[in-house]
């Protein structure tokens, strides 16, 4: 076991330099640093200005070197000017400094966008985002799987036939859909339920729920935080369902299923003790991939529920060119993903005793 | 209903009473009668065998005991009566008492019968604490006891095992000891042990021979294979397209059976005395008929030697009492007119193949393979030796067998001789050319049609989505055979001839074809690039007996016709006995007996072979064999044992002086006329064994 996670991690830390590397490398493609230049320096500079700009804050040296600067292995860049040293490790208006400071060290740089430390932003916003998937896997996942075992335990049945048809409805619904249609249904004061509501007076606000999450950075209510948690969950409940379904449908067809049944267990048992944990073997390699697709695809629905959150983050990080804050982020998905990929392989070994890590 | 569980029953009445049971299975399309007017009585204590080849409705009725017949079976007829009560109409509720704790059924795969994600212990508990409201506790110290008596090694390691870590045997034990957990008094085997070797076979029947006598229970066992029926039963129904057509005390119906069909079925096995030169086995005429296209009148008619128009297709067959019989009834109208001892109609005899020149030679043949054996990847890899100094020679037309049971390293020699493996060390030649290390890509097209192979299993080895003649011309397009697409598919329809196939079969789809029909396509696919050496990898195992007798029958003739070097791969003894000129007998990679059928089938024996020999279950009343059973399942080719591969079951290494045998692998001895036995006992030792199989004078 523990060579086993030695191994994988090793293998991890080779793909995580890989895809840093490679992100590095797009995000410090010559046109960013133009733009890049031109935003800090000046906009309306010649392109020979520009070249020395870029000279003068250490992106004039090869890819390679200022990749192990940003990792932290090679020494960071100074340049001696006037009699006064820069360089990447100075901090602002300092004149002392490590002589390395990357990744390694815990330096993440200096976001552009947000005027502060990246690892402050990141800390931040990965911070919301984890409440945000936290939620939505606490109600994503009993219910996708509530719902694939129940239809899939007696295949062609009515119950397998509704449910399968709201599974796929809810996973047919990209989240921008369902995100708007939430929203006018649940979170607006002059559309859908809420007027209704506050009329009777059932409701204290003038909402059921609130269209906008900003609020649940400060603090998480039902009220602020149901409609984005829903409009995550609902699309991954139709997906995870259905294949729970489909395993859980096959694995009712096995012999063993008979001979538990000829033993003279009840259906529900069977269902239990006997259907289930085989049935969760497949659906679980794909609850395990969520998290990284969760990471990502909360894009759009932090960014319709102005949450600011991890997705919200990267959307600013790339729409106005701050390749500290972008890097930061690969980092972060690259790791959430081998992460989860290793915790999903351990976990199959604890479900499926025929496999035995290898 | 409780009072009735707490009863003793009373022993002189039936357990198990089947009366005109009928079942069908509805589609979208039709009604599918599998089971009709099938009646049979169980007594307490007795052993009933349902036999009959796939299709005839066995299992069905085995599942309609059960009451688990899924959701398009349907019980349309009749009453099945359990110690006097009628299953047919019982709620869900009241099945579900009497399943697992009154009827217990063991399974064909007893791999895929065993949940594979609950431990042994777990699965065996669970029966007492459903039916008896057992602790767990109890339960599993039951469940231990109940795994001693199936006569496993270790049953604390056992429990807390799960399936897949155990071999098929034991898994079959498990199985078993799981139907025992509650002493059920009915006991339903449905083909127990089709899925397991032949040694450990017999482990299975000896165990479950005991048990039944042990626990006085009643058992309903559904096999093929009349001579396990002939071992394990008292009673038995011979089932035909979903009729009972002959039931009867074992005895009595192996003997004086009264119905055509279960004739033929007995003539189209090989028993001992059958030949391929002077007595061949007589195939079973014609198809089995689909369900929907029974005849009308006797199903078994169009195929029937004794049929008479107007009488046998006019009128439903009644199950019909023979006189002066045990209980003895036929479903044939003319059963009193049959002469049921004449004589087999002048049985065609052929000529025997002369045996030419050596065609195929090996030389110290060795194939070893590297396995990873650590647990999380890495660790030490270890040496699996499939197959260790493989020495023989095959000649022009002649029929080697090679013999021996799951892991002994046959199919390991025959993809080296194919060269799907290239070999670890040794030589093949073939019309001495030496091609062990010719992988078969780099074989000319002249090597790859010279050396064929017909596979086991037919319903795998077809492209489902080709026509049969468009697959043999793909084959005669590779083997460079035929000038253009005219010739070739004139040379296609030559070998449906050959494999007698109809024509108009070339223009069908393989799912359209029976098993036997698609196992002729493989050999004439096989046959296509004029074979000189056709590999028969168990080429009937997976057929039903009378289809069997047919293929076997084929392959013989083309052999005989084209001259061509077969080497036959089986663990069917039966088989090899009437077929073969020639027997090798492996055992974890060493051939530990070589000679002709007669030598081999004949003391002085390997000891590996008497037990083999013994263990093979024969139809026949006259037959008396030596009771050897094996002990313990065969050795790991990963770790096997140090000296003789066989010691840890050989029963004669008490013979040996010293330890010898622990120590030192036998050299390979040469008895009289080639007979090669790979064994430490003396000369007098094996001049003075006895033979397993003696047929009693009649």
């Amino acid at each position: 076991m523990l060579f086993f996670v030695l191994r994988r991690l090793a293998v991890m830390l080779a793909t995580a330099l890989c895809l840093t590397f490679i992100v590095f490398f797009m995000t410090n493609l010559p046109p960013n640093l133009e733009k890049l230049a031109k935003s800090e320096a000046s906009a309306r500079m010649s392109d020979a200005e520009v070249e020395s700009w870029l000279e003068k804050n250490g992106f004039g040296q090869p890819v390679l070197q200022r990749y192990g600067e940003w990792l932290g292995v090679l020494p960071g860049w100074t340049v001696t000017e006037e009699g006064r040293t820069r360089g990447r490790c100075f901090a602002r208006g300092q004149t002392d400094a490590p002589r390395f400071c990357g990744v390694l060290q815990g330096e993440w740089g200096y976001s552009s966008v947000f005027r502060t430390e990246v690892s402050e932003v990141i800390g931040r916003s990965l911070g919301a985002t984890a409440w945000l998937m936290l939620w939505v896997m606490i109600v994503m996942v009993p219910t996708a799987l509530l719902l694939g075992v129940l239809s899939g335990m007696r295949e062609g049945s009515r119950t397998d036939r509704v449910l399968s048809t709201a599974a796929i409805a809810s996973t047919a619904t990209p989240e921008y859909v369902s995100g708007v249609v939430l929203i006018a249904a649940f979170g607006s004061a002059t559309a859908g339920l809420s007027p209704i509501l506050a009329d009777w007076g059932w409701i204290e606000g003038r909402t059921l729920f609130l269209g906008t999450a900003t609020s649940a950075m400060d603090q998480i209510t039902f009220w602020n935080f149901a409609l984005p948690v829903i409009t995550i969950a609902l699309y991954g409940i139709g997906y995870i369902a259905r294949m729970t379904r489909a395993s859980m449908t096959e694995v009712m067809t096995q012999q063993y299923i008979r001979t538990a049944r000829l033993k003279g267990v009840g259906f529900r048992q069977v269902v239990m003790r006997h259907a289930l944990r085989n049935a969760l073997i497949a659906p679980f390699t794909v609850i395990m991939l969520q998290f990284p697709w969760l990471l990502n695809g909360v894009v759009i629905v932090e960014t319709l529920f102005n949450y600011k959150g991890f997705g919200w983050t990267l959307v600013q990080a790339a729409s106005n060119n701050d390749i500290e804050l972008l890097l930061a982020c690969s980092v972060v998905a690259v790791l959430v993903v081998l992460v989860t990929q290793l915790i999903s392989d351990i976990g199959y070994v604890f479900l499926n005793p025929r496999i035995r890590l290898a | 209903m409780q009072d009735l569980d707490t009863q003793i029953w009373d022993n002189s009445k039936p357990i198990l009473e089947i009366e005109n049971l009928s079942i069908s299975f509805f589609t979208r399309l039709r009604e599918i009668p599998a089971v009709m007017d099938f009646s049979c009585t169980v007594m307490p204590g007795e052993a009933m065998g349902l036999v009959g080849e796939s299709g005839c409705g066995k299992s069905t009725v085995a599942l309609g005991v059960m009451r688990d017949l899924g959701k398009n079976g349907r019980i349309v007829g009749g009453t099945i009566r359990f110690k006097g009560r009628d299953l047919t109409t019982m709620s869900e509720e009241e099945l579900r008492h009497i399943r697992g704790s009154e009827i217990a059924m063991i399974y064909q795969e007893p791999m895929a019968s065993l949940n594979p994600a609950m431990k042994i212990g777990a699965q065996l508990a669970e029966v007492p604490m459903i039916h008896r409201d057992m602790g767990k506790a109890e339960a599993w110290a039951l469940a231990r006891q109940i795994v001693a008596d199936v006569r496993l090694p270790d049953p604390d390691r056992i429990l807390q095992a799960y399936p897949h870590q155990l071999s098929g045997g034991q898994q079959q034990r498990i199985v078993i000891a799981m139907a025992l957990m509650s002493k059920p008094a009915l006991l339903i085997l449905d083909e127990p042990t089709t899925a397991l070797d032949v040694t450990v076979e017999a482990g299975i029947v000896d165990l479950v021979k005991d048990l039944g006598e042990k626990y006085g229970t009643s058992m309903l066992f559904i096999s093929h294979n009349l001579g396990l029926v002939l071992d394990v039963c008292d009673r038995l129904c011979v089932m035909y397209s979903g009729e009972a057509v002959e039931t009867g005390n074992v005895e009595e119906v192996f003997n004086e059976m009264r119905h055509p069909y279960t004739q033929a079925l007995f003539r189209s096995i090989p028993l001992p005395g059958a030949d391929k030169t002077t007595r061949p086995l007589v195939p079973i005429p014609g198809n089995f008929p689909l369900p929907h296209e029974r005849p009308p009148g006797c199903n078994f008619g169009p195929r029937c030697d004794y049929f008479k128009k107007g009488l046998c297709d006019a009128q439903e067959i009644p199950m019909l009492a023979v006189p002066d019989g045990d209980r003895h009834a036929t479903r044939c109208l003319r059963f009193q007119e049959i002469d049921w001892d004449a004589p087999l109609k002048a049985p065609k005899t052929v000529e025997k193949t002369p045996v030419g020149d050596v065609v195929l030679r090996m030389e110290d043949l060795r194939k070893y393979y590297n396995v990873s054996s650590g647990a999380f990847g890495g660790g030490s890899t270890k040496v699996v030796k499939a197959n260790e100094t493989l020495s023989f020679e095959a000649r022009e037309g002649e029929t080697l067998a090679i013999v021996g049971e799951s892991g002994c390293g046959k199919s390991t020699f025959a993809k080296v001789l194919m060269g799907l493996e290239t070999a670890t060390s040794g030589k093949i030649f073939l019309y001495n050319q030496d091609i062990q290390d010719t992988p078969i890509e780099k074989r000319s097209t002249d090597t790859v049609s010279s050396v064929q192979m017909v596979f086991q299993n037919p319903f795998d080895t077809l492209n489902p989505s080709m026509t049969v003649g468009r697959q043999i011309i793909r084959a005669l397009e590779i083997f460079q055979e035929g000038a253009d697409d005219a010739a070739r598919k004139a040379r296609m329809l030559e070998l449906l001839d050959l494999v007698k196939l109809p024509r108009a079969f070339a223009d069908r789809m393989p799912r359209q074809l029976s098993g036997g029909q698609k196992q002729r396509v493989g050999i004439a696919r096989a046959f296509a690039g004029g074979a000189k050496i056709v590999v028969a990898d168990e080429p009937v195992s997976a057929l039903d007996v009378s289809v069997q007798a047919a293929v076997t029958d084929l392959l013989m003739e083309i052999q005989r016709k084209n001259r061509t070097t077969l080497l036959f791969i089986s663990h069917d003894l039966s088989i090899v006995r009437y077929l073969s000129d020639r027997v090798m007998v492996m055992y974890l990679g060493h051939v530990v007996e070589l000679g002709t059928t007669d030598q081999v089938f004949s003391p002085p024996y390997h000891p590996y072979t008497e037990a083999l020999l013994s263990a093979v279950p024969i139809a026949d009343t006259r037959v008396k064999k030596k009771r050897i059973v094996l002990e313990g399942d065969i050795p790991s080719a990963m770790n096997p044992p140090p000296g003789c591969p066989f010691q840890t079951r050989c029963r004669w290494k008490a013979q040996v002086p010293g330890n010898l045998c622990d120590t030192v692998v036998p050299p390979l001895k040469t008895l009289e006329s080639g007979h090669q036995i790979k064994c430490h006992l003396s000369d007098e030792i094996l001049r003075g064994m006895e033979p397993v199989i003696t047929i009693a004078a009649e």
